[in-house]
């Protein structure tokens, strides 16, 4: 166990080092850099400001100071905020991105796995048809179109919720949260009630399932004590693939409902050519999904007696 | 579309089949026109098709051209203004159309970049195996830890917005589940008879890749790429929707949604048809994709 953990992170160093890799070369071969304001300013101050931050060395130079911060912890400066550290604006963002994705994905397993559980055991009735056509309609609106329809019709026509960003003064309230979560969560709530229902169809009809309501436990107790159990295993090894389009959303998310998170930072450092936020926001990233990955297959691990990693 | 066909022909070889016995795809074929969803999304998708590129040259307003007296009208028949105008005072049908063109077209295109790239690799991975599999299938692993999305945003800043980039860029990112899946089948085809038959007559590794294991694999690959469409499209739009897709005068249905999005409040009809198009034609994949799974893998009915 503790083996398979080890082997797992050590091939994550060389994925991680490949990511980092490309993304800094691909940033700075890109036409115009940070620096670059309307008007240009004299040779002598760019001189100096490129010096400032060592992009004055050679590219491969920069490469390995880049590297050799990252192995001590520094993630380094921002380019474009002065006063501001990578690290600064990670820790300004981040807890938004990741309370909003954490709601989002809990929010979706309940009602998700509830949803499919329902409709598989009420198979081909009015109700199942109801989980799956809902399934359909969550996979195809995008969340680009849910958020601005929902903060429109419930944030100003109705009035209910506020339609705008988090305000800096009032912080993460309960209702400002309210809008982003849901709408981040309606196609995963799609997804992962249609796995439910397909995996619940197939774990009803086994045999075991047979045996236990043959020696006379009640129907709620099978299902979940017995089929429950089995039917969330595809859910866990969806956790993967749900934490990157949970990230994916939350930049559309953050631009709906003009939240200050990590993924709008993202894309205003990559337009500005802010090479070391870019960097950073996708190391963070990165290692994400790679460490929820593991995550997802340890607990697969431990729920399906089957599967052992060593 | 391989499983499309005029009902005469459907009936020709209905009637063919009952003396030659039914092979796999004239029994697909079959439970495919029998499914009522997938048949009417069939329908549905070819006018849409129609529409997005016949429409734009025979409709009576050109995409571009702008009616200063006529901003932000609201859907009318007066002048055949049916989806009403933008905010620049352009016929928004026109631009549904053209945007939905090239929505399809990004769709499309990125998907047969993903196809290729993806049944090379996964079919040579799964038919050379061993330590070639091995190293191959690691590579599609560490790729897939990767967050794209962010690859394809720096990708899109750094060499500026070119369309044909967008293709690639989007075909690059989802060309790992189909070699996944082109590699699974791979395998248990590389252990059937007719593979070794044909090894043994000498028949060259690259030749039985093309002649035998890729015609095979094609059904599952077939599905796959009929729900490759929708999702290259809602990447297409996710990236118009941040301002970093096609750009103008070129449009797409993302780029007509966040303009809509942004005019809601005061003109919602420029939210509404793009967004209820895109809708109905990511509908009509999906629909398509699950019959078409239903039809050619019936072994969940």
């Amino acid at each position: 166990m503790l083996g398979y953990i080890t082997r797992r992170l050590l091939v994550a160093v060389p994925t991680i080092l490949v990511i980092i890799t490309v993304a800094f070369f691909m940033m700075r071969i890109a036409p115009g850099g940070p620096f670059d304001m309307e008007q240009p300013m004299p040779e002598q101050i760019r001189q100096n400001i490129l010096a400032h931050f060592g992009m004055d060395q050679p590219l491969w130079k920069q490469y390995v100071d880049y590297l050799a911060g990252l192995v001590r912890g520094d993630l380094g400066p921002s380019l474009k905020f002065r006063d501001k550290t990578v690290a600064d604006i990670i820790a300004e963002g981040f807890p938004i991105s990741a309370t909003i994705g954490l709601l989002s994905i809990s929010l979706a397993l309940m009602i998700g796995s509830v949803l499919g559980s329902l409709a598989a055991l009420r198979q081909n009735t009015a109700a199942d048809f109801g989980v799956v056509g809902f399934a359909t309609v969550g996979i195809v609106i995008p969340p680009f179109v849910v958020g601005p329809v929902l903060s429109l019709v419930v944030g100003i026509y109705l009035g209910w919720l506020p339609s705008g960003g988090l305000d800096p003064r009032h912080g993460m309230t309960i209702e400002r949260l309210i809008l982003p979560v849901v709408t981040l969560a309606l196609p995963q709530i799609a997804i992962i009630s249609r796995l439910m229902r397909a995996s619940m169809i197939e774990v009803i009809r086994s045999n075991y399932i047979r045996t236990a309501r043959a020696k006379g436990l009640s129907a709620g107790a099978v299902i979940t004590r017995h089929a429950m159990r089995s039917a969330i295993l595809p859910l866990v090894s969806y956790l993967g693939p749900a934490a990157a389009a949970l990230l994916t959303g939350s930049i559309v998310i953050e631009q709906v409902f003009s939240l200050p998170g990590i993924g709008r930072q993202f894309v205003f450092a990559a337009l500005q050519r802010d090479y070391t936020v870019v960097m950073g926001v996708v190391i963070l990233y990165a290692s994400l999904i790679i460490v929820l990955n593991l995550v997802a297959d340890l607990l697969y691990a431990a729920l399906n007696p089957k599967v052992k990693y060593d | 579309m391989v499983f499309t066909s005029t009902p005469s022909e459907k009936a020709g070889l209905m009637e063919a089949s009952a003396v030659q016995g039914r092979s796999l795809w004239d029994d697909a074929r079959a439970r495919l026109m029998r499914n009522k969803a997938a048949v009417a999304s069939m329908i549905l998708l070819a006018v849409l098709v129609f529409l997005a590129f016949i429409g734009p040259l025979i409709w009576i307003h050109d995409s571009t051209e702008i009616y200063r007296d006529r901003v932000q009208i609201p859907p009318t028949w007066d002048n055949w203004h049916i989806f009403g105008t933008d905010a620049q005072g352009r016929d928004l049908f026109a631009r549904t159309l053209v945007g939905l063109r090239m929505s399809l077209l990004v769709g499309v295109v990125a998907t047969a970049v993903s196809l290729v790239i993806g049944v090379l690799w996964g079919a040579t991975a799964g038919f050379l195996g061993g330590r070639t599999d091995q190293i191959m299938m690691r590579i599609v692993d560490v790729l897939y830890s990767i967050p794209f999305i962010f690859f394809v945003i720096i990708l899109m800043v750094v060499f500026g917005r070119n369309i044909i980039l967008i293709f690639v860029a989007i075909g690059a990112v989802e060309w790992l589940t189909m070699a996944r899946i082109v590699r699974g089948q791979t395998i248990s085809l590389r252990a059937m008879e007719f593979v070794e038959a044909a090894q043994a007559a000498g028949v060259s590794q690259a030749s039985i890749i093309r002649r035998h294991v890729v015609p095979n694999v094609l059904g599952p690959v077939v599905v796959y790429v009929t729900l490759t469409i929708p999702a290259v499209i809602l990447a297409e739009s996710f990236l118009s929707f941040l301002g970093l897709g096609v750009q103008e005068p070129l449009t797409s249905l993302g780029n007509l949604i966040a303009n809509g999005a942004r005019d809601m409040e005061i003109a919602n009809w420029t939210l509404f048809f793009p967004a209820a198009t895109m809708m109905i034609t990511l509908f009509c994949f999906n629909f398509i994709g699950d019959g078409l799974r239903d039809a050619i893998d019936p072994k969940d009915r």
